[in-house]
């Protein structure tokens, strides 16, 4: 095994692996803020939007992620030319580089797997609460902001550990619309150098090293939240 | 239970009949896009394109019987080099990094490199022309290469495309300023429909990048296959083969200057 | 709208050359093929795994422990990668070592068993939560029949597991299926890599990606009814799954 290419790729790998933290971060954050409305309407209704909610969610698991990458980038930018007037758009340096891209497609992602789960999590809480918050006379939506929502996000949070590494483990597939992250990097060492096992092998430990980190992070937030056991 | 178990067995039958003793045939390795009009897919599922032509006519010559093998580009070499097949056919130019790695049978054509960029764009090939703009390669192409070492410093961007057609393509909808390319590979894509925004701006020269020209790509221990593919690839061009597949795809010939 | 729908050239999804809809359908065959063979190694290594968890000592342990770790730790793509270029080598260097004629792994049998491998881990997992949800009462019952261990598991344990593995059994196929798209990126000829090389040769990027999205969910509705189906015979009498 030969590693005499690290000091020299070092700071790409650095380049590359705040990239794939930016692309995780963003694309978490946005997706559960959709993923929300997403599981409450399926819940609550009404039913057009409860449906269209289901239909986006089956769209968004039953195709794979690179298929959605792909036919975000390459298959919007191939109907760019039949838009007259589009570089001239104040959009137009929005949709000139990859990365926007990347995080739409991700957040859709993350948005359409975890409304599921969302939509779970709120069924989930008990209609005792709800009930007694709505004779305390609270407003519909003074409930779902201080009852509903909090325990939904109670009863979801061990799953987000897990989300966030499956999100994590898709980042590699922005290196295909040329968004050159940690694993796009090695993929760049792995030509200019023509080393098969070794930049893979130091790219794994590096995704094995973050999943740890986001796992370990989560256990210690999971023991400050309170929690309340029955009984 | 019984239905499930008999599933099984049919299956794991079935996977493992799939794999077969390997045969002595030579096969060819190519990269799996289109690359016109050297090599892409038909609609029927087979490879046509001159180089699969040229490529046919030596296994011809050599007396062997050839298979084509697909594998991504960016990983064609590791692939030769773990043996999933014997020769890289693929437009792969002959370059000094390769040659660290890999051999190269004598080179079968040369074509010039280019630069490629909308009508009423200023580039012109030159690393002024191009400054603060993005310019798209191919992954892992003497073209990468090229941009690399000319291009770095005046560019805003160097972006890398997994395949020819995609940056093209970011070409056409503009997300990219220039392509730099093979100009033969870049006819096709000029000629046709969404190719009409863009020309060919520039020749790039650099023979230091570019290598004498493309050859096949081998293992360095396979030296008999070296030396037959080279008698072969002699013997197509002495007995004319070689000038009439090319008369069917180029005007020109495209062997290039060196006999 | 109408001047996109215009622009889509429906004649090169024709099913015969110089329509591409034949070769997408070829791509889609091959998916499922590598995603039926993946997904049945990868149950078949999850089970062993899941006995060897359950009941193997602690060197088998937590050798599993580091194989289930590593494989759900580390992205498809890189393992897919790894895999095939080691694997490939590392047997084919084995099988000369002892002599015998190198196996042409066709790329079939290397996308299956890269990704069998993968889908392995994770139904290790599923298998060991199954397995440890059958009633203890049962297993107890059949060993004071005087069942072996062999006995016991292939009547008992195994058929009364499967109910409680179905969910997760059924979530491992859809993942398979979907993960064959990322041997596209190794250049394997499958429904994804059709897809771009059609794309690619004939510049209609977004009817074929589309296209390709639409396929693969054909695939994900027809698999859900049949595990639809299976849960229905597996789980009567029991609380229907959501």
């Amino acid at each position: 095994m030969q590693w005499y290419w690290l000091p020299e790729y070092a700071p790409k790998f650095a380049e590359g692996l705040w990239l794939t933290l930016q692309l995780l971060g963003l694309s978490l954050f946005f997706g559960m803020c959709l993923a929300i409305p997403i599981g409450l309407v399926q819940v609550t209704g009404p039913r057009p939007l409860a449906w269209a909610a289901r239909a986006f969610c089956t769209m968004i698991r039953g195709t794979p992620l690179l298929i959605q990458l792909w036919l975000v980038y390459y298959g919007l930018g191939s109907l760019f030319p039949s838009v007259p007037g589009i570089r001239e758009s104040f959009l137009w340096p929005i949709l000139r580089e990859a990365f926007p891209y990347a995080i739409f497609v991700f957040t859709l992602s993350v948005a359409g797997y975890e409304g599921e789960v969302m939509r779970g999590a709120f069924r989930g809480v008990p209609k005792g609460e709800l009930e007694a918050a709505r004779a305390f006379g609270m407003h519909p939506f003074t409930v779902l902001r201080r009852i509903w929502l909090p325990r939904a996000l109670q009863n979801v949070f061990p799953t987000l550990a897990g989300e966030m590494v499956l999100t994590l483990k898709s980042t590699p597939l922005a290196a295909t619309i040329t968004i050159f992250e940690v694993y796009g990097i090695s993929t760049i060492v792995r030509q200019e150098t023509y080393r098969i096992y070794e930049p893979l092998l130091f790219v794994a430990g590096i995704y094995i090293c973050l999943t740890g980190v986001i796992v370990l992070l989560f256990r210690w937030a999971e023991n400050r939240i309170p929690r309340v056991r029955a009984g | 239970m019984k239905t499930l178990f008999k599933l099984f067995a049919a299956a794991f039958a079935a996977v493992a009949m799939s794999t077969s003793i390997a045969s002595a045939d030579v096969k060819f390795g190519v990269a799996a896009e289109p690359y016109p009009p050297f090599a892409e897919k038909g609609a029927d599922g087979n490879w046509k394109g001159w180089e699969i032509e040229i490529a046919n006519a030596i296994c011809a010559a050599m007396n062997e019987k050839c298979e084509w093998v697909e594998v991504a580009w960016d990983g064609i070499i590791p692939a030769l080099l773990a043996k999933k097949f014997d020769v890289i056919i693929s437009s792969m130019s002959i370059t000094e990094e390769r040659m660290k790695t890999i051999d190269f049978t004598d080179k079968y054509y040369d074509t010039p490199a280019v630069m490629v960029a909308p009508k009423n764009s200023a580039v012109d090939g030159t690393p002024d022309s191009v400054k603060n703009k993005i310019v798209g390669v191919q992954v892992s192409t003497t073209h990468a290469n090229y941009a690399e070492k000319h291009l770095q410093s005046s560019v805003a961007k160097i972006k890398t495309y997994q395949t020819f057609d995609e940056h093209n393509q970011d070409l056409v909808a503009g997300r990219i300023d220039a392509v730099i390319g093979d100009s033969l590979a870049m006819q096709p894509f000029l000629d046709s429909d969404a190719g009409k925004c863009c020309e060919v701006k520039g020749k790039l020269v650099d023979t230091a990048v570019f290598g004498p020209g493309v050859g096949g790509g081998m293992r360095k221990e396979d030296d008999d296959l070296q030396q037959k593919f080279n008698a072969a690839i002699k013997k197509i061009r002495e007995e004319g083969t070689y000038d009439a597949i090319s008369k069917k795809y180029f005007t020109f010939d495209i062997y290039g200057a060196g006999n | 709208m109408s001047a996109i729908l215009a622009s889509i050239q429906w004649d090169l999804l024709s099913l015969t050359p110089p329509g591409w809809g034949g070769n997408l359908l070829r791509g889609l065959a091959k998916t499922f093929q590598i995603a039926l063979g993946a997904y049945v190694l990868g149950l078949t290594i999850g089970l062993a795994g899941a006995l060897g968890k359950i009941y193997g000592g602690p060197v088998l342990r937590w050798g599993l422990e580091i194989y289930t770790t590593l494989i759900r730790a580390v992205p498809e793509l890189v393992l897919i990668l790894l895999l095939y270029y080691a694997g490939t080598d590392l047997l084919n260097q084995a099988l000369e070592g002892l002599g015998y004629e190198r196996v042409d792994i066709s790329g079939l049998a290397a996308g299956i068993y890269v990704l069998g491998l993968v889908q392995g881990a994770y139904a290790t997992e599923v298998l060991r939560g199954a397995i440890l949800a059958v009633p203890a009462g049962q297993v107890e019952a059949a060993a004071a029949f005087g069942m072996s261990w062999v006995q016991r598991h292939s009547r008992i344990v195994i058929p009364a597991m499967i109910p409680f593995a179905l969910p997760g059994l059924a979530n491992l196929w859809l993942i398979v299926t979907k993960d064959t798209a990322l041997l596209a990126v190794v250049g394997f000829s499958e429904l994804a890599l059709e897809t771009r090389q059609a794309a690619g040769a004939t510049k209609s990027y977004f009817m074929f990606y589309v296209i390709a999205a639409m396929l693969y969910l054909l695939l994900t509705l027809v698999s859900n009814v049949v595990f639809r189906w299976i849960e229905h015979r597996y789980r009567r009498g029991q609380p229907e799954l959501n």
